[in-house]
């Protein structure tokens, strides 16, 4: 049913495009319809490896130049149709998508945009210094039909809105499966993507080859209708903006900001280009150049989103103010050290560390760190900042490799392991840093967490919501990510880390930036997990909070242990009080 | 075989001179990026204008009659500085801080989404608009000095041949780049320009205001690279549409050098000259900006972070 409501407004947009591209005569108009969806597909083609990942390629026209050459060259020396040269463009943009994307993924941000400037650009001074300044496909008078070659424009119209038909319902499969959720991670944070158990760069490389395959195969079909192909044409820089160009301004990471953006924008350069370019050259460029300013001041995210936040404003009840009300955290009291788990028998070693170090150039981040992590644990570990804190747990957890020492998980040694092979073994961990998705509901966050675990999606949803309900946010699950508090957001990033079924969690100052009682809240939900059996290590550098809560503190400074032991012995240590407040505190200390 | 060196040496020269006009041109937008991290399509039309700006000011002011042909140019061309530094102020003003600085903390992805397209729409505007205004013929700037040249040697038969134009713009640059980086490493406004390039928070803290340094960047940053568009427009012919050519050389420069790094911009700058005169030695010359090209992807590969610049990274 879900998938049918979402079907629903393509199949009502394909039919009335049709309907109204079938009246056009005019074979300008015509062409303009054709131009569209061509786009459009592009456009999505785009957003499948840029809207969904967040990373921004400045180089689509290498795969739309590469389709659109493959298409003109097969027919030229191989007379080959367009109906099986187009599916060949299909894959040589696939292909070199995954050439390009191998190496190029290894950059990040704006490096990684940028060096994808290069690829097209590169191509396109080889093509032209090959000679294939401008091709012209062969005219087929005898079967005009085998080579695409209508007499009726309206038919490659149709035939440009069914692979646009096509390329929406297979964005939005993506969307909603595994290979969506995977992409959305990484966007959001590749690092706790990959901590997540997602194999970040396997995604990747299976974004940018589906999408330049879409590419290829689109750029393939543009060349068969506009019969002349020039490096320009299909390699420019301009070719790459327009991708750019309709997504951001429709909005990007959804299937719709394509479409609108292309249906809006070409349709107006074009008709600007014929009515007002021939009176005064130039004028068209400026004023479509004006509308996209104009729009992008009004709606910096795109047309889909801003429309979508109206009315969703419109549509949300006047005062969410107090939902307070139903916090099943709140509900349950307060369990404090009054009902203490069974703590008699000592639990078997789950996590134990021995001589961890690591350095970053001439700095000693973790130096002979050993600690163990018994069963149903809480271990606090505190120590000012630069303590060496979150180093230690990026070791843990893989993002990092040891330079000595080792980490036994259940008896065997995982140090120099991959994060996702961490998570696979039971490491779970937030982050200090939370990268939410402000436009998706908490549900659809914490599924992100699952898959991990979950052989199916159906699987998934069902981890997802049950770690929903273990931090108590059941009530407010559909809820969007944006409207919620601080501590909400920090349970939502509970509820993912648990999602993926972990032994061991690793949070990373889960309470920080909470008010007083918003921390109480939090602590209590995570005493809740230890009576549930969870072994939990806990990063904060405020004592306060984590007094009540842990069962032993372990304190770093610079990098290495000074005091382990139970709470009530380590808040006296003088070298703790010296490591926080410096030497002169010392002497107040109550002894 | 001394022809052969002979040919590598005059293409070294070429090299080293337009690399130090590219070296400018890439330190203006290594300014805006490396403080504000805007991505700016219309920076190439920024420079478009100030190559017009040079023009109009050298014919229509007055300032050939006054300076003449050989001098009138570098006037002109230190005044169309000033002139676009305003012009990109504005245009801050008005439209950039609108989706940059502190106002995008709540945007998808820091609103460098709304940031690409906005610049890419700035670059339509000026390229029409400039089109409309000044015409589709090329437009050049004219100085007896590009069609003479001072000859170094001959030392062993060999001479080598600096075209003056050339020599002095790239003289006009390094005297401009020495006074930026004084600027930069010395002044008050230098400092507060690094400290909101560095951390943009800690510098509000300090009492910076972000938005404003933003600002003084945007307009300097404009105002540099008229000044390298000036430059390069007493030897080169240019057209409202040059910009798009320059603007690519530009970011393959600021990546080179390490983004952030003014210093490097110009050095990334400087390598995307050698390369591109170096490769007419080997390559056709159809093949020049492929050469670019391949060389900036090697060199980000196998240094990522640019010459000058450092990896920082945090969970």
């Amino acid at each position: 049913m879900r998938m049918s409501r979402a079907i629903l407004p393509v199949i009502v947009f394909t039919v009335l495009y049709a309907a109204v591209s079938l009246t056009v005569s005019n074979s300008y108009y015509q062409l303009m319809l054709t131009l569209v969806p061509v786009w459009a597909i592009f456009g999505l083609s785009w957003n499948l490896l840029s809207g969904y990942t967040g990373l921004i390629s400045f180089g689509h026209a290498a795969f739309f130049g590469i389709g659109a050459y493959a298409t003109a060259l097969g027919q030229i020396y191989f007379d080959l149709p367009p109906w099986v040269l187009i599916p060949v463009a299909g894959m040589l943009g696939g292909i070199a998508g995954l050439a390009i994307g191998f190496p190029t993924f290894r950059l990040q941000g704006h490096y990684f945009a940028l060096a994808m400037l290069a690829y097209p650009l590169a191509i396109l001074y080889v093509f032209e210094w090959l000679g294939f300044q401008e091709i012209t496909l062969p005219i087929k008078r005898d079967s005009p039909i085998a080579y695409m070659q209508f007499a009726d424009p309206r038919v490659y119209t149709l035939l440009a809105l069914a692979m646009l038909f096509g390329t929406i319902l297979l964005t939005q499969r993506i969307e909603r499966s595994r290979f969506g959720m995977a992409l959305l991670a990484i966007k959001q944070n590749e690092a706790a993507a990959e901590a997540a158990g997602i194999d970040t760069l396997a995604w990747k490389l299976r974004a940018i080859a589906l999408s330049g395959a879409i590419a290829g195969a689109i750029g393939g079909f543009y060349a068969v209708v506009l019969l002349v192909v020039t490096p320009q044409s299909v390699f420019g820089m301009l070719v790459s903006a327009q991708a750019l160009t309709v997504v951001m301004f429709g909005g990007v990471g959804t299937v719709w900001g394509p479409v609108i953006g292309s249906v809006i924008l070409i349709p107006l350069a074009e008709i600007l280009n014929a009515e007002a370019g021939s009176r005064l050259p130039g004028i068209q460029g400026v004023i479509f150049g004006l509308a996209i300013i104009c729009v992008i001041l009004l709606a910096p995210e795109g047309l889909f989103w801003k429309v979508r936040d109206l009315s969703r404003k419109r549509a949300a009840p006047p005062s969410p103010a107090s939902p307070v009300a139903h916090d099943p955290a709140a509900v349950n009291a307060l369990p404090s050290k009054s009902t203490p788990r069974d703590r008699s028998a000592p639990a078997d070693i789950i996590l134990e560390v021995r001589n961890l170090s690591r350095a970053f150039g001439g700095l000693k981040a973790v130096q002979n760190v050993s600690f163990k992590l018994r069963r149903n644990e809480i271990l606090g570990i505190i120590g000012p900042n630069g303590a060496g804190k979150t180093t230690l747990f990026n070791l843990l957890n893989g993002f990092l490799r040891p330079d000595a020492g080792e980490i036994l998980l259940d008896g065997r040694d995982m140090s120099g392991r991959k994060p996702h092979e961490l998570c696979e073994a039971g490491i779970g961990r937030t982050f200090q840093v939370m990268r939410p998705f402000l436009r998706m509901s908490i549900t659809d966050n914490v599924v992100v967490g699952a898959y991990v675990r979950a052989k199916t999606d159906i699987e998934a949803g069902q981890l997802a919501a049950d770690a929903i309900d273990r931090v108590g946010l059941s009530a407010i699950a559909s809820r969007l990510a944006g409207e919620l508090t601080t501590k909400e957001l920090r349970l939502m990033e509970l509820a993912r880390a648990l999602a993926g079924q972990p032994h061991i969690l690793l949070l990373d100052e889960t309470l920080a930036g909470l008010g007083h009682d918003e921390a109480n809240e939090v602590v209590a939900v995570i005493q809740r997990l230890a009576r549930d059996g969870m072994t939990i290590a806990i990063i904060e550098h405020t004592m306060q909070a984590m007094v009540r809560l842990v069962d032993s503190f372990l304190v770093l400074d610079h990098g290495a242990v000074i005091v382990e032991g139970e709470p009530e012995a380590v808040t006296r240590d003088a070298r703790v009080i010296e490591a926080y407040l410096g030497k002169k505190w010392v002497a107040y200390a109550p002894h | 075989m001394t022809e052969a060196l002979e040919g590598f040496l005059q293409a070294l020269a070429a090299g080293l001179l337009i690399g130090a006009v590219y070296g400018l041109m890439c330190v203006g937008l290594g300014l805006i990026f490396g403080v504000m991290r805007v991505i700016n399509f219309a920076q190439g039309d920024f420079m478009m204008l100030g190559m017009y700006a040079v023009f109009y000011l050298f014919t229509s002011f007055g300032i050939q009659a006054a300076f003449g042909n050989t001098i009138g140019p570098f006037v002109a061309i230190l005044l169309a500085g000033p002139v676009l530094a305003l012009f990109g102020y504005l245009i801050h003003l008005t439209l950039i801080s609108r989706v940059s600085g502190t106002r995008t903390a709540a945007l998808e992805g820091e609103g460098h989404y709304a940031q690409l397209i906005l610049t890419l729409g700035i670059a339509l505007v000026l390229q029409n608009g400039g089109l409309i205004v000044f015409g589709s013929v090329l437009a050049s700037i004219r100085t007896p000095l590009s069609s003479s040249a001072w000859e170094l040697g001959p030392f062993f038969d060999m001479s080598i041949f600096i075209n003056k134009a050339r020599g002095l713009d790239a003289l006009f640059s390094l005297v401009t780049m020495t006074l930026l980086t004084l600027l930069i490493t010395r002044s008050r406004l230098g400092k507060s320009l690094r400290a909101a390039a560095d951390n943009p928070t800690a510098a509000t803290y300090m009492g910076i205001d972000v938005d404003r340094a933003h600002r003084v960047a945007f307009a300097l940053g404009t105002g540099i690279t008229a000044i390298a568009g000036g430059l390069l427009a007493t030897n080169n012919p240019f057209h409202p549409f040059v910009g798009i050519d320059y603007v690519i050389v530009m970011y393959a420069g600021v990546v080179l050098g390490g983004m952030g790094s003014i210093i490097g911009a110009f050095w990334g700058g400087m390598t995307i000259g050698l390369v591109q005169q170096m490769s007419t030695l080997v390559l056709p010359t159809q093949l020049q900006n492929a050469a670019i090209f391949v060389v900036f992807l090697l060199i980000i590969f196998f240094r990522p972070q640019g010459f000058f610049g450092r990896v920082v990274e945090r969970t």
